[in-house]
């Protein structure tokens, strides 16, 4: 893809940024996307992998670079989308390392920039971006599958408080998270999608606990979290009560377009073009080499619309159902790529280990978490080409 | 930077392309050309050409409109999407950005022609049955000045009707492109009787003597001379196919809302929803592929091709996927002649093979991305 042309009056702003990158990022912290063993996740357990993972963190987080275009008042740097992708670039070019993920940079902070109180942005949002606070996501629960708003947790009114209890699943590093955004059932005689609240609540809370979940890849990151009797203050409640549904809405558009983004969160970074010339399969086998090109092509078509759907928000209009489209295809051409990453390594690949096999055993539920990719089919053939139902 | 969203201007340059052709060169025209044996419609370039549209890539010193690549790609998406016949790709978009190139007296003269209609260019390369644009064996041998042409052309696409050809030939020095007349000396035109029930022909060099004025560029350049040409062509044929396989799904999925088996709509069944709504996700990453092209060829044109070859690749595959898929679902109508889907499926697989097939562009996205 043609690189974009960032035009003139950005080339102060690249220059400023690749200045501050020279001198701020540690050369430790530029060995490109590493695997997910270099992800920094930030929380109160989290135990930095090396000094310069923190002082990285530490000083993008000052210059509001974790969450870059976040308004400063919340610890971001304000940047225009531009200028993001700039800088983005600039971390490209000499292979920095993202200084921080977390779904409370990936969801929550945009569900609290939209739906959140002044006073909650300014409670939640900095320690977020300075990536002091992990938070987990309670969506799921048990038998309810792509059934989100079949929400049984149940939130019992006292007034000041709600009262919870109920079991939540699939609930991403809740082991080692601090807090989790939730949604609860506060009204049980509304419809179906009035009933549920959007709630933040400390994971320390009495009454909350959490075991982890072993999948096919060997690893754990996904939790079932159990409520029994918590008291959480109803000043956690993230818009209008009762009308959770919007926030939890809004918010799994950015899990969709996250999880489509592939590569950069998940599973192997390694390009396909990489593996296969480091390979002596990839250079001679036919199929293997046609299969990749097909990959690839629809790859970056893939990257040309996600800028393309950013450049849309950007201007106003939302993506909508359309990230049904982001969530299915991206997570199937994640899989093709690490199918392909398997093929090109053959034996190779098939050990635990350094390999890429864990992260292949781990895009098999690209398609399944966040909604399968027949959830997602289902909404566009009903909602955006309005197939009857 | 430009966003990869439809400008203001280009919103209603569709609209505008929107109602003219669907009034004046809709599919049921192909079907009367067709029918009729005709496979050009003059009087309809005039009206695109005061439209400014023959001119879409005529530099506004040459009397164009000079509107850029993202506009041609406009207008070729709804010429896809109505099956209209014109000779667009050819003269305004490959021959005009390939003499654009050049700001002598002759282009600028022919320029000026092409942006009044007044003027139309078929581009003669392959010479198998496949694009490979760089071998060639049609000769061009010096003589006096000038140079005679000897060898053959395979699908030229515009081939008949148009009055002149760029023809790449090879010659001591390498390859040298020539600007010639259709009705050259020497030159014959085999009429193809093509699936798409357009104009293509075979030509055959029998020592075609031309001015050395008919060489464009230097001796040897003939390909790089080409190459802006080319590519702005296959971007064009990319939007083309794109609007082709958006008609043809949009055909499908009416078709899907009225249709009703066993009691029942067909477009209720979750067999065929899922495929359709898949096929609308081919066709959303297909777009996005065309409208980043058009940027590229806009603001960076000599970083184009890796852009460009995506696109082209991917519409040839989404048109194919498309037709194939809007057949099936229409079932046994979808193969009959009286309905229009026919059509769609003919222009596709033929938008396939033109400028580069799917292998061709792939291999190339696969070469420029390190493997």
């Amino acid at each position: 893809m043609g690189e974009v042309n960032a035009g003139r009056d950005h080339a102060e702003f690249r220059r400023e940024v690749r200045e501050w990158l020279e001198t701020n990022c540690p050369p430790e912290m530029r060995d490109g996307a590493a695997g997910e063993s270099s992800i920094c996740w930030g929380g109160t357990t989290w135990v930095f992998t090396c000094d310069e993972q923190k002082i990285w963190l530490d000083r993008c987080a000052a210059r509001g670079f974790t969450v870059p275009t976040w308004p400063k008042a919340y610890g971001g740097a304000g940047l225009s989308r531009d200028e993001d992708k700039i800088l983005k670039q600039e971390m490209q070019a000499i292979g920095a390392r993202s200084p921080l993920d977390s779904f409370g940079i990936w969801m929550l902070g945009p569900a609290l920039l939209k739906f959140g109180t002044e006073e909650q942005k300014l409670h939640y949002l900095p320690p977020i971006a300075r990536g002091e606070i992990r938070w987990c996501q309670g969506y799921s629960e048990p038998g309810a599958g792509s059934d989100l708003a079949g929400v049984q947790t149940h939130a019992a009114d006292q007034g000041e408080t709600w009262l919870v209890n109920g079991q939540k699943i699939w609930t991403s590093y809740a082991d080692r998270a601090d807090w989790i955004f939730a949604l609860l059932r506060t009204n049980r005689d509304a419809k179906k999608h009035l009933g549920i609240s959007f709630v933040l609540m400390d994971m320390r809370s009495p009454g909350i606990t959490t075991r982890p979940i072993q999948l096919i890849s060997g690893a754990s990151p996904f939790c079932e979290t159990f409520f029994e009797n918590v008291e959480v203050p109803k000043t956690q409640v993230v818009g209008t009560i009762d009308r959770g549904w919007d926030v939890a809405k809004y918010l799994l558009t950015h899990e969709r377009e996250m999880i489509s983004n592939g590569g950069n969160a998940m599973g192997s970074g390694r390009a396909l073009g990489a593996v296969l010339t480091e390979s002596e399969t990839g250079q001679s086998d036919p199929v293997l080499r046609g299969d990749a090109m097909r990959a690839e092509v629809d790859s970056l078509a893939m990257a040309m619309t996600l800028e393309r759907y950013k450049d849309q928000a950007e201007g106003g209009q939302g993506v909508g159902d359309a990230s049904a489209m982001l969530k299915y295809m991206g997570t199937e051409l994640n899989k093709t790529r690490l199918e392909l990453i398997m093929a090109t390594d053959g034996a190779d690949a098939l050990t635990w280990g350094d390999t890429p096999a864990s992260s292949w055993l781990r895009t098999k539920a690209n398609s399944i978490e966040g909604g399968t990719s027949e959830v997602m089919l289902s909404i566009i053939s009903r909602r955006i080409l309005n197939l009857p139902g | 930077m430009a966003k990869l969203i439809q400008t203001e201007e280009e919103t209603l340059l569709s609209e505008a392309a929107h109602g003219f052709l669907s009034k004046s060169a809709p599919v049921s025209r192909l079907r009367e050309m067709r029918d009729s044996g005709e496979h050009s419609d003059p009087a309809l370039w005039q009206e695109m050409a005061a439209a400014g549209w023959a001119g879409v890539l005529v530099p506004e010193a040459a009397e164009g409109s000079d509107m850029g690549h993202a506009a041609a790609h406009v207008l070729a998406r709804e010429m896809g999407r109505n099956l209209t016949v014109s000779p667009f790709l050819s003269t305004a978009v490959m021959a005009a950005t390939l003499l654009r190139q050049f700001s002598d007296d002759s282009a600028t003269s022919k320029l000026k022609q092409i942006a009044v209609g007044g003027l139309t260019y078929a581009l003669a390369l392959d010479e198998t049955a496949k694009f490979s644009p760089d071998q060639v064996e049609l000769t061009a041998q010096s003589r006096g000045n000038g140079y005679v042409l000897n060898g053959k052309k395979r699908f030229v696409v515009d081939g008949c009707d148009a009055d002149r050809i760029l023809v790449l030939a090879k010659s001591d020095a390498g390859l040298c492109l020539f600007d010639l007349a259709n009705k050259a000396q020497g030159l014959t035109q085999n009429a193809l009787k093509m699936i798409d029930s357009r104009d293509a022909a075979d030509l055959i060099f029998d020592d075609v003597e031309v001015s050395g004025e008919a060489l464009l560029g230097d001796p040897g350049a003939g390909f790089d001379v080409l190459k802006p040409a080319l590519e702005a062509g296959q971007a064009a044929l990319a939007a083309e196919t794109t609007g082709l396989a958006e008609a043809a799904f949009s055909l499908t999925t009416d078709y899907l809302k009225e249709r009703k088996q066993f009691g029942i709509t067909i477009g209720s069944f979750q067999a065929l929803q899922h495929r359709a709504a898949h096929l609308w996700c081919e066709i959303e990453l297909t777009h996005s592929a065309v409208l980043n092209a058009g940027r590229i060829l806009d603001e960076t044109p000599d970083q184009a091709t890796l852009a460009v070859s995506v696109a082209k690749a991917r519409a040839t595959d989404t048109a194919q996927k498309s037709v194939q898929e809007g057949v099936q679902m229409h079932g046994g109508i979808g193969m009959t002649d009286e309905f229009d889907m026919g059509f769609y499926m003919k222009r596709a697989r033929v938008a396939a093979e033109w400028l580069g097939d799917y292998g061709y562009h792939a291999g190339l996205v696969a070469q420029l991305r390190g493997f």
